[in-house]
């Protein structure tokens, strides 16, 4: 990791000054059919910097990094490394060329040790050119030594949380001596102090001169960790700036191209208790859970990745099967044994995976919508199109989905519609309470604005909400109350105006000085304010 | 497998749908056509009398079959059932049980062992296509159990009149009368009934069907339960057909139904295909037999003309959408895509 | 061989322990079953019946070895049965015809194998067929072809020459021949498949294709590999097929993809893709062969025998997913702790 670059004398100066860019792009265009993804951007990269690439979905981030990664070509413009044009015909020759991609979701083996997955092809051969097992578990022990990780790197990857799997990528491109690093929103899945473990490693990389492009959605995350930042919007490069002369607000600007506020909370009268759940347990995931939902009010379920949160939500929703406790719904005692009974006592879940969980994506937008009551919608068994379009109509359009018309397919939207569509899915089920697990992940701001305001005007309604988010500024902006977790336990209990992101952050990392928040600053669980 | 390119697939077929079926249809009036210039009896109603009543076992257990691979799983223990279902049958009836006690029997044994197979899949959470392995063989190994190496027949004529004998007054079968009639009941499920949009939305995304409330588990062992009943019932109809009951009936035959689901236009993957599209694939396969029949080639080399079939039918949707958008990028004047080069060619669209 | 399968190593307790070693379980269960089977059969573990058993099995351990590379890649070959058969029969109708002698003969039948895999790799990769499909047509049109070349004749035991013939009773130093290419067999292509390049490709591509399409790994190549040689395995197996029975027809090993299958999967190879050994398919063959053997000493009929082999398979497969589940378990326990 300690090579230095040889730049030829000759290579022309960049805005940046005398430093030589690792990587440069330069005037790249690609189009897929129709979209011009990228229209002549260019970027560079610094050795020993991290470089912010923000922009709404389908800005062209992803198209970007794929062709630093060799999987897409692009159709015109240059790419230089380290002052000299190369061409990065696949994702084999990026490699070769040492520029490494940790991927959004870690493309791991999951059959394989964790050792094999760093190493794969480049693991060191031993004599007639067999692959050394040993000095392959040796190197990988090594690699991880120097992230100060511990991992077993014998066992298979199959069962590694999101976050290890993370960290093996990372591993994988120290193992290639990386000159050049690309995050493709890597803190996606990953809890606070695993985000911040992650950053410690990126800026101990940056120190040792590698070039990092940093790809988020966190805007707080892109001023925390990167010294320049680039926004692309629509295909095509909007500015490249120092982070200590941009706001979030600057930001988000750039990004949408017009001024857009977060967070619409809007404060509503709440009604009965509707959801009461007391010592509810399942073995492995969570204990003893304790709380209550009023119909109109917010509930946040704020905590780290793996606390327990979107395990509770999937035994409300009759998924799993709880191993005790009591779960009432408007005072009476229920037991889901599946999500069908759950849904007809009037719980709606919003799963984490849009793609595998909330939709049927060769399905229309009409189908979609009416899946889960096509029992209550059709009672004589058969299906009349004219009415099952009327109904997704009325939804889809009360929450203001952009589509052709309900006859398209899902899979055609942005992310942002189809969670709209999700949505709209479960309000046509009329629910009573709504469990949304990280509804914002992964659609860009404008929609996210929506899903707030929708979310908010439901509540309003009436209806019961129960908000898991890993995203602090969203919880603590649009619930009610918070339940902290921590590794299956509930740790605080916040109202929301003593609500803070140092309070729930020291309840969710179930520190000491977490417990005194919940002494001071806590209500009692469940009925404290009847 | 993966889940990119089931959907990208997926989509494929269905685009290509509408389109399938007429291509099936084109096919068969051609093959009636060569048949016919082949042989002067070739349209004669008697012949094709023949050549649809030996193929109607495959194709009413096609039928049930097609709503299995719809929802995504498979069911390779259909030729022991009806093996089974025959054996069974005979040994009742040579044990002086009636056909009016007897064939109910058969039928719920046929159930059961549907029963078994939906239970493993959808409550056990195993891979129907080994499951369905273990009971091809276990449902023969009852079969033959239960009747050994014996043959019975002995079947009064009535009986066998459901498989042999015409609608009256017309040259029609009877197990065609039964096929086209389960065909139009499993049709309307499939194509005009939620239950029918459930299964589609099983074999599409299991995992949010489940997550809209969807019973997944207890559709799919239903349509293991049907797969089995009628496949009892394939196996009646055969054991009348030819007279005799046989441990050994029905061999071979798992691969002639699900070459005719496929044949029909159904995504081995699951998630999309058609009831009248498997028909015209029974009546176009029927047609082939019987050209081939008549141009002297014997049935066991026929299994050539079908294989070659299954095969090509899978590859024409796709060469054809190759073409399409190669001939898009030619008229765009514009390079082909990155993603055709050799090293992320898979599952990167 | 922990590296083989990448199978786990620490987590799962005992449960993956058994998980890990599906060879040694295998072994030991032949061991218990050879115990129980003995008190009423003596003759059941005399050197004569294992090494006949053995010998049996050998077939279906040599194409059960080629079908798990497939089915590591997550594909499936069904055609295997009628490449047996195919091979089988015109090995045996060009020795009857004595149009060349036995080793060119074997060497040509051996290629004939490798011809018609190349055939299923082709369809799979080059014309995007899904492999089930695909081969579910190869079996149809090779069994076709098998039956056309064929027609109703059949080569008698006494058409092949006597040495030819003998070889499935040959040993080597009291080692059943059959048997010792098997284990050479699952030697070499257990040492490629752990130790190579391309062995651990054959994992990856199986283990996760979209993750290997972004390595560069090629994966089409990789599966054309992978049904080319498990065309020609079973081709080796058509060879030996006719050693050991002699008298062939065009139906020749019809029906014996099932226990082939039966093996892999018996043998601890995800039919998924991603894990197995090749040890464990040729054990899983022995496995078969063994009960085979075991009940028809025990004096149940052979009628039995689909029955057992259903129900065997039933239970490897349950057994599977009820270590896989534990193993989630195991670790989602660890990680809430």
């Amino acid at each position: 990791m300690t090579e230095s670059t040889h730049p030829p004398a000759t290579t022309p100066s960049t805005p940046a000054g005398a430093i030589v860019p690792r990587a440069e792009l330069v005037g790249i265009s690609k189009r897929f059919g129709a979209t011009q993804a990228l229209d002549q951007v260019s970027l560079d990269l610094l050795p020993g910097e991290v470089h912010a690439l923000v922009g709404e979905n389908g800005a062209g981030k992803s198209t970007l990094v794929k062709i630093l990664a060799g999987i897409h070509q692009p159709d015109s413009g240059t790419i230089l490394l380290d002052g000299a044009p190369i061409q990065i015909n696949g994702p084999a020759r990026a490699r070769a060329l040492r520029i490494a991609v940790v991927h959004q979701e870690p493309r791991l083996f999951p059959d394989l040790t964790v050792a094999e997955n760093v190493f794969i092809g480049h693991a060191p051969s031993g004599r007639v050119g067999t692959i050394d097992w040993r000095a392959t578990r040796r190197a990988a022990e090594a690699l991880f030594h120097e992230l100060d990780v511990q991992l077993d790197v014998g066992a298979p990857v199959r069962g590694l949380s999101m976050a290890d799997q993370q960290l093996i990528e990372i591993a994988k491109s120290l193992s290639l001596e990386a000159r050049v690093l690309i995050l493709d929103e890597p803190t996606a899945s990953l809890s606070a102090h695993e985000v911040a473990r992650l950053f410690a490693i990126v800026r101990r990389l940056r120190d040792r001169g590698v070039a990092i492009l940093f790809v988020s959605h966190r805007l707080d995350e892109v001023f925390e960790l990167c010294d320049r930042a680039t926004v692309f919007r629509d295909g095509r490069h909007v500015t490249t700036r120092p982070t200590k002369e941009l706001t979030t607000a600057d930001l988000i600007r750039l990004m949408v191209g017009r001024a857009v506020s977060l967070f619409p909370k809007v404060e509503t009268p709440m009604g009965d208790v509707l959801l009461e759940v007391d010592g509810l347990t399942r073995t492995g995931a969570f204990r003893d859970v304790r709380f209550s939902v009023r119909a109109g009010e917010i509930l946040g379920f704020a905590g780290l990745v793996g606390a327990g949160r979107t395990e509770i939500a999937r035994v409300l929703f009759g998924i799993d099967r709880r191993d005790g406790g009591t779960i009432r719904l408007g005072g009476k005692a229920v037991d889901f044994a599946s999500p069908s009974a759950a849904m007809h006592a009037g719980i709606a879940y919003v799963p984490e995976d849009r793609h595998q969980e909330g939709l049927v994506l060769d399905f229309s937008i009409a189908q979609n919508v009416t899946l889960p009551i096509l029992q209550r919608l059709f009672p004589r068994f058969l299906v009349r199109p004219s009415a099952e379009r009327r109904v997704a109509r009325e939804f889809t359009e009360q929450l203001n989905v952009r589509m052709t018309g309900v006859d398209q397919l899902v899979g055609a939207l942005s992310g942002g519609n189809q969670q709209k569509v999700v949505l709209a899915k479960w309000l046509a089920s009329k629910p009573r309470v709504l469990i949304l697990d990280e509804p914002t992940r992964g659609i860009d701001i404008g929609a996210k604005v929506e899903v707030h305001r929708i979310v908010s005007e439901l509540a309003a309604s009436g209806l019961a909400v129960i908000l898991i988010s890993s995203d602090l500024p969203e919880v603590l902006a649009m619930s009610d109350r918070i339940l902290v977790l921590h590794e299956g336990l509930v740790t605080a209990e916040i109202p929301h105006s003593r609500a803070t992101e140092e309070r729930v952050m020291f309840a969710a990392t179930g520190s000491p000085s977490g417990v005194e928040t919940e002494a001071d600053g806590a209500v009692p669980a469940a009925g404290g304010q009847a | 497998m993966n889940a990119q390119d089931r959907s990208g697939g997926g989509r494929r077929w269905l685009r290509g749908f509408a389109r399938w079926e007429s291509l099936l249809v084109v096919a068969l009036v051609a093959l009636i056509v060569l048949g016919n210039a082949l042989s002067p009896f070739f349209l004669t109603a008697g012949n094709f009398s023949n050549l649809i009543a030996a193929l109607m076992e495959v194709a009413i257990m096609a039928l049930p079959m097609t709503l299995i691979i719809i929802a995504g799983e498979i069911d390779l223990s259909v030729e022991s059932m009806a093996g089974l279902a025959c054996a069974l049958l005979g040994f009742l009836w040579a044990a002086g049980v009636p056909l009016a006690i007897g064939i109910p029997i058969v039928l719920l044994v046929g159930a059961l062992g549907g029963l078994l197979n939906g239970l493993l899949v959808a409550r056990g959470g195993l891979p129907s296509l080994v499951v369905t392995l273990g009971t091809l063989a276990l449902f023969r190994g009852l079969a033959l159990i239960v009747l050994g190496p014996r043959g019975i027949s002995d079947f009064p004529a009535a009986f066998t009149e459901i498989g042999f004998g015409h609608v009256p007054g017309t040259l029609i079968p009877w197990p065609f009368v039964i096929f086209l009639g389960i065909a139009a009941v499993l049709g309307v499920v499939l194509h005009r009934t939620w239950l029918g949009r459930q299964v589609y939305a099983i074999g599409k995304n299991a995992g949010a069907a489940r997550f809209s409330g969807v019973r997944v588990a207890r559709v799919r062992i239903a349509l293991f339960v049907l797969s089995g009943l009628i496949s009892a019932l394939a196996g009646i109809i055969l054991t009348s057909r030819l007279s005799s009951a046989r441990a050994d009936a029905a061999q071979g035959m798992t691969l002639t139904v699900v070459t005719v689901v496929l044949l029909g236009g159904v995504n081995i993957f699951g998630g999309s295909g058609t009831i009248p599209g498997v028909v015209l694939a029974v009546l176009a396969v029927a047609v082939m037999q019987n050209a081939l029949r008549l141009a002297n080639v014997t049935v066991e080399v026929q299994s050539i003309a079908l294989g070659l079939l299954l095969i090509i039918s899978v590859v024409i949707p796709t060469f054809a959408h190759q073409a399409k958008s190669a001939i898009d990028r030619a008229r765009r004047g514009r390079p082909p895509p990155a993603d055709s080069v050799p090293s992320g060619e898979i599952a990167l669209s | 061989m922990e590296a083989v399968g990448g199978a786990p190593s620490g987590t799962g307790g005992w449960l993956g322990a058994i998980a890990r070693q599906r060879e040694l379980s295998l072994v030991a269960i032949i061991v218990v079953l050879g115990g129980l089977v003995s008190l009423t059969a003596p003759q059941f573990l005399s050197v004569d019946n294992i090494s006949q058993v053995a010998v049996l099995a050998s077939i279906v351990a040599v194409a059960a070895v080629g079908e798990a590379i497939v089915v590591i890649t997550r594909n499936v070959d069904l055609s295997v049965e009628a490449t047996i058969g195919l091979v089988a029969y015109c090995l045996a109708r060009t020795l009857e015809l004595h149009a060349l002698d036995a080793p060119a003969a074997i060497a040509l039948s051996i290629g004939l194998g490798l011809v018609l895999g190349m055939v299923n790799g082709v369809i799979v990769t080059l014309f995007r067929v899904p492999a089930i499909v695909a081969t579910l047509g190869t079996l149809s049109v090779f069994r076709g072809i098998d039956y056309f070349v064929a027609g109703s004749h059949q080569v008698p035991l006494a058409g092949l020459p006597d040495q030819f013939t003998n070889a499935s009773r040959d040993t080597v130093f009291g080692i059943p021949l059959f048997v010792l290419l098997v284990i050479v067999v699952v030697a070499i292509g257990s040492v490629i498949l752990r130790s190579t390049r391309f062995g651990r490709q054959v994992y990856a591509v199986g283990s996760n294709p979209e993750a290997a399409a972004v390595l560069g790994i090629p994966s089409r190549l990789v599966v054309f590999v992978a049904f080319s040689v498990c065309g020609l395995l079973a081709g080796v197996a058509g060879v030996l097929w006719v050693m050991e029975f002699g008298t062939i027809n065009g139906t020749a090993a019809t029906g014996s993809v099932l226990a082939i299958v039966a093996a892999v999967v018996v043998g601890g190879v995800n039919i998924f893709g991603g894990s197995g050994t090749l040890a464990g398919a040729a054990l899983g063959a022995l496995f078969l062969g063994f009960i085979a053997n075991a009940l028809i000493l025990v004096g149940l009929s052979q009628f039995w025998l689909q029955a057992i082999y259903g129900l065997v398979i039933l239970l490897a497969v349950s057994a599977d997913a009820l270590i896989l589940r534990r193993i989630h378990r195991a670790s989602a326990g660890h990680r809430a702790r």
